[in-house]
């Protein structure tokens, strides 16, 4: 039975709507067991989020339009950018849209207009969080290129289904320079979502946030909405780290069949992320903020030597 | 054990002397660094024996353990214990900082392959490529001898450098004769020793091993 | 009859007439302003329209004045690329010359304007001219006519001593690029017909030329330091942040928007049509200025808390990148690469459309600001969303735009850059193909700074509140001036949604100049998805990105919004400190802190915080004085010395000046001996 890709592509928007929050929920479990303690169980992000929607929103007074449109925006984007990333199949009718780069800036306009709101209430806090987000953007955004630079060399494309393809049909398991621009990913993705030790997303200092500073103000469904996008950004990082460098079990034909395959494996990678994810965050302290620049700087390091070796050796 | 992927496998190899190499110019710890060559070293003697099995030279393989037990056990035994007993503060000291000196990393990568571009061409080994890495290597190393202000970073920067030569002799011309090699070999050995008497030495006079302190013994001001 | 050439010649004609027109409506302002504005817009709009009817249809008119030099009448064209420049021109004067109406309006209690209409139209008269000129002379000469007319109306508010140096620094750097622009038209003209009459100097006549190469790359040298002069580029800049703040701003908006753009135009002629044949290292100085220029330029932005300068580097920013696109699309060419050189000359020229629409939008955003306000210090303003909701809302297009974000134009043009950097691998050069990706981390640095400069710089002006002391009474902007920013907003986020039509309609310049066109690829699947090279290599959908996202944000916002009524407004949360002031938030100099520690090591930064305590108690600070100084350490390197070197001949020479008549009698004497003695 064949799945018409636009079937496809719904399905796989509302896998990620579905998924992100358990996949959350994994992170902090697995969290939880590595620190210790007893976690709320996988499906707290759920009742997390509804209950924000069922509650008041509380705006200031001098809280513009945008304000109240940033959340609304963020959550547009991420829900593109989850139909634009093949996770499911690689014959989305959604992926001609977009390629790499324009993922990039998707998620570079959802971080433009949170770092607005975080501006628009007038407290110090939100100018800090705006501050030091964009700088981190700014510092991580040549290593991505670096690294985008790099598999493109190898796939000889920027569009994501093609890299996929490529890859997927390459001889060769070992390159050096996927490798290296792999460990970049891995660096740079920490930085983008904002887990330790780029940024913690789970304090509480306000001295210590940089994202969390940015949507201080927000509540109810406002609060809802950027939770769920920040979930979700999350999840299709992950995804996006499979799909580059692990595109083993992705659907090509477009058959019912398939597509659960494909599911089985997205579930399994992620859930193999996960696990890598909190390796990281527990045995990493988070930076101070002007150890960055050597953190991303070598994350720069790593894509750079991908693109050298990609000349050198192959 | 195909030609195919034995050249892969090298190349990998190399990928990982290169990223230890670089590991090492940005690392600011000296226990960090001592793992690090540690590490290359021991990616050097795999290369050493894949390239010996696949080019049919058996010497390899006795260079291949002589690297192993020098670089990867002994060399970095006899750097412990001289650190554990100068009681030297774990951290090091750059020159110029972090970002800068990676850059500089990066061009000197850029010119060793430049530079050995027509050699590339000429050559009918499997290794051919990988004389830039190992050239690569050399200069980094160079590198770090210059931007370290301690006196036992520079010797680790020495000894990255002579690990790069060695690189650059087994994709050149598939090795050294055996002779050269464990004449090499014993001279690290000695230079090690050797240091440990200067740094003792040093350490006495000075009450620290920052090379900068030495500008002291210079005769005008 | 009806041809484009003729179509721009009355333009014109009729902004010159305009311009003496003026003269003899002095007495009244009011009917002065609009009839002088309608008429530089229409004269505009008809320029545009020619320029589009050229580059659509690909005619190449000619034509031969009657009037100018004895051998040498002045030749103009219309062909291709100068109808893109044209049009670009056109498309900003238009909708500055409409904000203009609104905006001169209000300037009229304070001075006379007659100067700043009289200039204004003379100013796009020249740069209309510079375009359309086919030889050396009349394009030196309207090059000077928009120099000139420029700096008077960067003059206008002439009581302050800055703006007069700021307008005297201008001219001097302008007059600089101008020497060496007319010395590379010497070498080329002398080498087209061996300095035998003036009609060497016609633009035909380079275009037949052989040049050799040493004599080539002298003219290249020259022509590139004069126009980059003018363009802005490091380090020949320190004109652009002095001179573009203190001029009014919609002369402002034209200067930053078109008038580098002329420039540009200039080395894309001489380069692409005049010189045609040129080594690879060419295009790398070009590329490598360009890059040098869209860093320095960015860093340069963020550290400034004055709006208007912070706009005038971020067009120092651009050119570079520009630059950037052009450098690529010279290094391709010299390969022998005509679609990979098509694609990135198409790239630079699409930026150079975007900047000038994005660009003019923000200074006139800027001008509507201190037009209310009457403050040009971002550290003062803030809040003005609520009052000004039109202006904001239209300069967070510009800044969205600027700092190329989807859905508007900069994120294509950018985009389109990054797709002929990934393209480089196709070099033979091993050196041009590991350097040439640094130089696309380098962009994409940019990118991501000028995100953060303009977060910074609409988050501190239009949010939060007023950070100054004293607040005035704030109003939105008129009419007029809305309507010329709604114009250039609908612009920027049309070009950026359906960039395969503009593509299609502008291949006929990359056509004139590499010999190839990308349009036919760009869209080849569909004229909703740009895919520059092969659809398998990149692809991008701006009508699909813009209508998903907006289709998600509406489906969210009609689900949710059913239970509206549960929204209430409180007063600021102040974290159990009751004492939350206005001076408490982020200003411009703190939102910029990390990036200066990060990056001022390219500045010369001095920080002080002096801190006054109680005389009883030493650790409670009464008051706190924080300085914050940075200076452009180009002014110490290269042009202390140069001034202090000039100074230094100038008081040599002046010794020449006696002031006794026997020495003036002297000199002539030696000088007649000297004639009768040498020509033997």
């Amino acid at each position: 039975m064949n799945l018409s890709p636009f079937i496809t592509e719904i399905l796989q928007v509302m896998i990620v709507l579905g998924v992100s929050p358990a996949y959350v929920g994994w992170v902090r479990m697995l969290k939880c067991w590595s620190q210790g303690r007893t976690s709320p169980g996988l499906f707290q992000p759920y009742r997390d989020i509804r209950k924000l929607f069922a509650k008041d929103v509380i705006l200031a007074e001098n809280a513009s339009w945008i304000f109240r449109f940033t959340p609304y925006l963020v959550f547009g984007t991420t829900v593109l950018a989850g139909g634009i990333i093949p996770m499911l199949s690689n014959d989305l009718p959604l992926s001609a849209t977009a390629d790499v780069i324009v993922l990039v800036a998707l998620f570079a306009i959802a971080r433009f207009f949170t770092a607005l709101a975080g501006m628009d209430i007038g407290t110090a806090f939100g100018g800090m969080g705006s501050s030091r987000e964009m700088t981190i953007a700014s510092l991580a955004e040549p290593a991505m290129l670096m690294a985008i630079f790099t598999i493109s060399l190898a796939a000889g494309s920027t569009s994501l289904s093609q890299i996929v393809q490529v890859i997927y049909s390459g001889q060769s398991l070992l390159r050096p320079s996927i490798a290296f621009a792999f460990i970049a990913f891995v660096l740079i993705s920490l930085a983008e979502t904002g887990r330790i030790p780029v940024d913690n997303p789970a304090t509480h200092l306000e001295l210590t946030m940089i994202h969390e500073a940015m949507i201080l103000e927000y509540s109810g469904r406002h609060l809802a909405l950027i939770e769920w996008a920040g979930m979700m950004k999350l999840l299709l990082f992950m995804a996006l780290g499979a799909v580059l460098f692990f595109p083993w079990g992705i659907d090509a034909s477009g058959s019912a069949a398939g597509g659960v395959l494909a599911f089985m494996f997205l579930l399994l990678k992620l859930a193999a992320s996960g696990v890598v994810l909190v390796l990281i965050e527990t045995g990493l302290a988070k930076m101070r903020l002007f150890r960055l620049t050597e953190f991303l700087g070598s994350a720069f390091l790593m894509a750079t030597l991908g693109m050298l070796s990609f000349f050198i050796l192959e | 054990m195909d030609l195919h992927i034995a050249a892969q496998i090298n190349s990998f190899l190399a990928a990982l002397v290169l990223l230890t190499a670089f590991g090492m110019l940005v690392q600011k710890r000296i226990y960090g660094l001592i793992h690090l060559f540690a590490w290359q070293g021991l990616f050097l003697s795999l290369n050493t024996a894949i390239v010996g099995f696949v080019a049919g030279r058996h010497h390899l393989y006795i260079s291949s353990v002589l690297t192993l037990s020098l670089k990867v056990v002994l060399l970095p035994y006899i750097l412990h214990v001289l650190i554990h007993r100068l009681k030297i503060r774990k951290e090091v000291e750059t020159v110029v900082n972090v970002p800068m000196t990676m850059m500089i990393g990066i061009a000197l990568v850029i010119f060793s392959y430049n530079l050995t571009a027509p050699i590339r061409e000429l050559s009918t080994l499997i290794t051919r490529s990988t004389l830039a890495i190992a050239l690569a290597t050399v200069m980094i190393g160079l590198l770090m001898m210059i931007t370290r202000r301690h006196a036992v970073t520079q010797i680790i920067g020495f000894l990255a450098l002579e690990n790069g030569l060695f690189f650059a002799a087994t994709s050149a011309t598939y090795g050294m004769p055996l002779v050269v090699e464990l004449g090499v070999a014993l001279d690290l050995l000695i230079a090690a020793f050797i240091f440990g008497i200067f740094f003792f030495h040093i350490h006495t006079t000075f009450d620290s091993l920052d090379v900068e302190q030495m500008a002291k013994l210079k005769e005008v001001d | 009859m009806l041809n484009p050439l003729n179509l721009a010649g009355s333009a014109i004609s009729l902004l010159l007439g305009m311009a003496v027109l003026s003269l003899f409506l002095g007495r009244r302002p009011r009917l002065l302003v609009i009839v002088s504005f309608f008429v530089a817009a229409g004269a505009s709009l008809a320029a545009t329209v020619a320029g589009v009817w050229v580059v659509g249809s690909n005619i190449t008119s000619q034509a031969v004045m009657s009037i100018g030099l004895p051998d040498l009448p002045f030749h103009l064209r219309l062909d291709p690329l100068a109808g893109f420049f044209i049009t670009v021109v056109g498309l900003l004067s238009f909708i500055v010359s409409i904000y203009s109406i609104g905006y001169v309006k209000g300037i009229i209690k304070q001075r006379p304007i007659t100067r700043l209409v009289i200039f204004y139209a003379l100013f796009l008269a020249g740069m209309f001219m510079v375009i359309l000129a086919d030889d050396a002379f009349i394009f030196l000469i309207s090059w000077e006519l928009m120099a000139a007319a420029s700096y008077f109306l960067v003059f206008f508010e002439d009581e302050r001593i800055e703006n007069r140096r700021a307008a005297f620094l201008y001219i001097v750097v302008a007059h600089v690029g101008a020497i060496a622009i007319l010395l590379s038209f010497g070498v080329m003209s002398g080498l087209a017909t061996g300095f035998e009459g003036f009609h060497g100097f016609t633009f035909d006549a380079m275009r037949q030329a052989q040049f050799p190469a040493a004599w080539a790359t002298v003219a290249f040298l020259l022509a590139f330091f004069g126009f980059a002069a003018k363009a802005g580029v490091i380090p020949l800049h320190v004109w652009l942040p002095e001179a573009h703040p203190v001029a009014p701003s919609n002369v402002s908006a034209l200067m930053s928007g078109v008038m580098l753009k002329t420039a540009i135009y200039g080395m894309v002629r001489v380069t692409f049509d005049l010189i045609r044949d040129f080594p690879w290292w060419w295009g790398t100085i070009v590329l490598v200025f360009g890059l040098i220029s869209a860093v320095m330029g960015v860093l340069y932005a963020l550290m400034q808390h004055d709006l208007k300068r912070l706009l005038a580097y971020h067009s120092v920013e651009n050119i570079g990148i520009i630059l950037t696109g052009i450098g690529l699309a010279m290094i391709f060419r010299s390969f022998n690469f005509p679609l990979l050189a098509a694609l990135a000359l198409t790239a630079g020229l699409y930026h150079t459309l975007n900047h000038a629409l994005f660009k003019g939008l923000l200074f006139m955003g800027a001008g509507s600001v201190l037009h209310a306000t009457r403050e040009r210090n971002m550290e003062e303003m803030g809040g003005l969303i609520h009052h000004m909701p039109w202006t904001a809302a239209l300069f967070l297009a510009g800044c969205i735009a600027i700092s190329g974000l989807p859905p508007f134009n900069g994120f294509v043009s950018e985009w389109l850059t990054f797709q002929a950097f990934l393209l480089s691998p196709s070099l033979p050069s091993p050196l041009m193909k590991l350097l040439v990706p640094m130089g696309a981390a380098l962009l994409a640095l940019t990118a991501a700074l000028a995100a953060a400069c303009f977060v910074k710089a609409f988050g501190v002006t239009f949010l939060g509140h007023w950070r100054g002391h004293h607040k005035p009474h704030i109003h939105e902007a008129d009419w007029f001036m809305r309507l010329g920013m709604i114009m250039a907003a609908a612009l920027c986020l049309c070009l950026g949604i359906v960039p395969t039509l503009v593509i299609d309609w502008m291949d006929n310049v990359p056509e004139q100049l590499v010999g190839a066109r990308i349009g036919t690829t760009a869209g080849a699947f569909g004229w909703m998805w740009l895919t520059p090279v092969a659809r398998e290599r990149a692809s991008y959908s701006g009508p699909l990105v813009f209508l998903v996202t907006l289709s998600v944000i509406v489906i969210a916002y009609l689900l949710l919004h059913v239970r509206a009524g549960s929204l209430k407004r409180v007063p600021l949360w102040d974290c159990g400190f009751e004492k939350v002031t206005a001076r408490m938030q982020y200003t411009s100099a703190s939102f910029s802190m990390p990036i200066r520690r990060i990056f001022g090591f390219l500045f010369s930064i001095r920080e002080q915080v002096k801190l006054n305590p109680l005389a009883a108690h030493r650790t409670v600070p009464v008051r706190m004085q924080y300085t914050l100084r940075i200076r452009d350490r180009f002014w110490g390197w290269l042009y202390r010395p140069i001034i202090d070197v000039s100074f230094w001949i100038s008081r040599r020479v002046g010794r020449l000046q006696q002031g006794r008549i026997q020495a003036y009698l002297i000199y002539s004497f030696v000088t007649i001996i000297l004639l009768l003695l040498f020509p033997r």
